[in-house]
């Protein structure tokens, strides 16, 4: 019989020694000691929900600090869009927070219609609207199964996930892309809605009432989810507010703050709707905050369908900013020119610099813009809800119980293409 | 519901009570800058977001833009802080300019502890210094990276698309991307 030797080193490629030292300063003194533990979670941890990596000090199962790595999906977006025409740059801004593309679309054209000071037809906002809150219920879907999933609830993500390809299907019939659609443009949307558009968001509109019925008693009211989440990963007011948090995450711990209600953009003044707020700020009000937003994105839906037209302008008709239609490229000289022109060099910007907010379903996503009075911005700058949210994560987890960590960072809906850009 | 005072203007109320930190003031598209002297920014957001009248409570956004190559401006780089008033519903751009030689800025941790990685990323992607940042790392490039990748005179770099025609000649260059 062959004597196997036993290794008694692990071979090279899989030692791994960390300088430790590195770490002074972001972990308490207690993890030189080894009295505390420093562990290692993500990037590829599927409750991270992407690739965040956090390095965990822990005694026994308690954190005692939490230091978020990020960077791992950075891609340069800002760098990209600053060698590309205006319109160009839309389809960059889809890559980022990959849940909601719509919502990057709609920061970065609010950014520059504000730069050329350019407006959008009535009825191309009223599309925006109705496509930004389509894909609010289907960010928040997402958010909800893998939230769930995240605390065991397994059965949450199928259901969620049906309605959402249906969400996204209506996506598709407008820009033919089921995600990075690059719907919106500059002057309005890139098409007309197609004519089978609002029949089927009739339909959905009549049995997705009924799905988020579902998802509510099977959580609501669960006691193990109750367990979980109430009274964990607490936000006080006025530290959201100071660690720059937005959106149903600053909602939950009671602030009324919409960007859709307190700075109306695209028309949303022409809406009723209520904003759903938390009281206690933790994972459960935030839970609930989302799940009643999915009730007032329905309700804004149901009113843009009554005032939506069938046929009328869907992006703005001047020419120095927006291309002409196809039709009249055939009879007017004029209109190959503004065609050419706008698809080879595109439009100029002025030296100058705006900013523009919208509400994702993640928060607050700011454009900042600066032209160079040429066809390419001098710089763009994209403030995210998901790395001001992730930047607070040590102040959120602190205290808790590693996996209530799971719960927390579900809870804050982080998006990483969102947060490294 | 406590009283809540009238609104004021900001460029008026800093002028007021800081005169010296106040440089200049600027309207573009309803949106308004001041733009402060880089050494008073901190006590001056401050101001804005403790007088009544202005309350600029929340830190929406630090950026900074590179204005590389352009000589006539003295400074090279800006930083904008946005503002928002949640109170009054409106946005204020706070400005300041920094010279390339020295490249450092007061950090605004003190105020808002959220600037803290918004610091961050300019120090990792423009390379301005914030002086008393608590963290000072780079946080999306790897903390080996040469260079600031925002900075207009850095090169936006390519690679070349791999075909098995090409595949080998590509391999002999690989680590370096293409300028």
């Amino acid at each position: 019989m062959a004597v196997v030797e036993t290794p008694t080193s692990a071979p090279d490629a899989y030692r791994w020694e960390g300088n430790i030292e590195e770490l002074r300063g972001l972990v308490s003194e207690r993890a030189f000691t080894g009295e505390t533990m420093l562990l290692n979670m993500g990037p590829h941890h599927p409750s991270t929900h992407g690739v965040l990596r956090v390095l965990l000090e822990l005694d026994g199962e308690q954190i005692v600090n939490a230091v978020p790595d990020v960077g791992f999906l950075h891609t340069g977006i800002e760098k990209t869009i600053e060698s590309k025409t205006y319109e160009k740059g839309v389809t960059a801004t889809d890559r980022m927070d990959y849940l909601s593309p719509l919502s990057n679309n709609m920061a970065f054209c609010l950014a520059v219609e504000k730069l050329v000071d350019l407006d959008v037809p009535p009825r191309a906002q009223l599309i925006r609207v109705v496509c930004l809150e389509l894909q609010r219920i289907a960010s928040h879907l997402v958010w909800l199964g893998t939230h769930a999933i995240d605390l065991g609830a397994m059965s949450v993500l199928l259901y969620a996930f049906r309605e959402r390809e249906k969400v996204l299907d209506m996506l598709e019939m407008l820009s033919g892309q089921r995600m990075m659609g690059s719907y919106f443009r500059p002057g309005g949307v890139w098409r007309d809605i197609t004519p089978d558009f609002k029949p089927t968001l009739v339909n959905f509109l009549g049995e997705f009432p009924r799905a988020v019925e579902d998802y509510q008693r099977l959580l609501e009211k669960n006691p193990i989810w109750v367990d979980r989440t109430q009274g964990v990963g607490v936000i006080e007011p006025d530290r959201a507010l100071a660690w720059g948090m937005s959106g149903p995450t600053l909602r939950g711990s009671g602030v009324n703050w919409d960007l859709r209600k307190s700075m109306p953009y695209s028309g949303y003044e022409q809406f009723t709707f209520n904003v759903p707020l938390g009281e206690h700020g933790d994972v459960y009000d935030r839970f609930m905050c989302r799940i009643l937003e999915l009730w007032e994105s329905m309700k804004i839906l149901h009113q843009a369908l009554e005032r939506l037209e069938d046929k009328g302008p869907f992006r703005s008709d001047n020419r120095k900013f927006v291309p002409p239609p196809r039709s009249e490229l055939g009879q007017s000289m004029e209109a190959v020119i503004h065609h050419f022109k706008l698809w080879t060099s595109g439009f100029d910007a002025p030296d100058e610099e705006v900013y523009a907010a919208v509400e994702s379903p993640r928060g607050e996503i700011g454009c900042y813009l600066h032209g160079t009075g040429g066809n390419m911005p001098r710089r763009v700058h994209f403030k995210t809800p998901s790395f001001m949210h992730i930047s607070s994560l040590p102040l959120l987890t602190q205290g808790h119980f590693i996996a209530d960590l799971v719960a927390i960072i579900g809870s804050v809906d982080i998006v990483l293409g969102d947060c490294d850009r | 519901m406590p009283d809540i005072a009238p609104a004021r203007d900001a460029a008026d109320a800093l002028q007021a009570a800081m005169p010296e930190a106040l440089l200049d003031c600027h309207s573009f598209r309803d949106e308004t800058t001041l733009i402060v002297a880089p050494a008073q920014v901190v006590d001056v957001c401050r101001f804005l977001r403790d007088t009544p009248g202005l309350v600029y409570n929340f830190l929406s956004d630090i950026s900074a833009v590179d204005y590389w190559p352009e000589q006539e401006r003295p400074e090279r780089f800006g930083i904008c802080y946005h503002l928002l008033s949640m109170l009054y519903g409106r946005r204020l751009r706070v400005k300041i300019y920094v010279a390339e030689d020295e490249s450092e800025a007061p950090t605004m941790t003190g105020v808002w502890p959220g600037a803290n990685w918004l610091e961050r990323e300019i120090f990792d992607l423009i390379g301005i210094r914030f002086s008393g940042h608590p963290d000072l790392r780079r946080i999306l490039m790897p903390s080996e990276w040469d260079g600031h990748p925002h900075r207009r005179d850095y090169p936006l770099g390519y690679e070349q698309v791999q075909f098995s025609f090409n595949a080998e000649e590509i391999m002999k260059h690989k680590p370096f991307a293409r300028e």
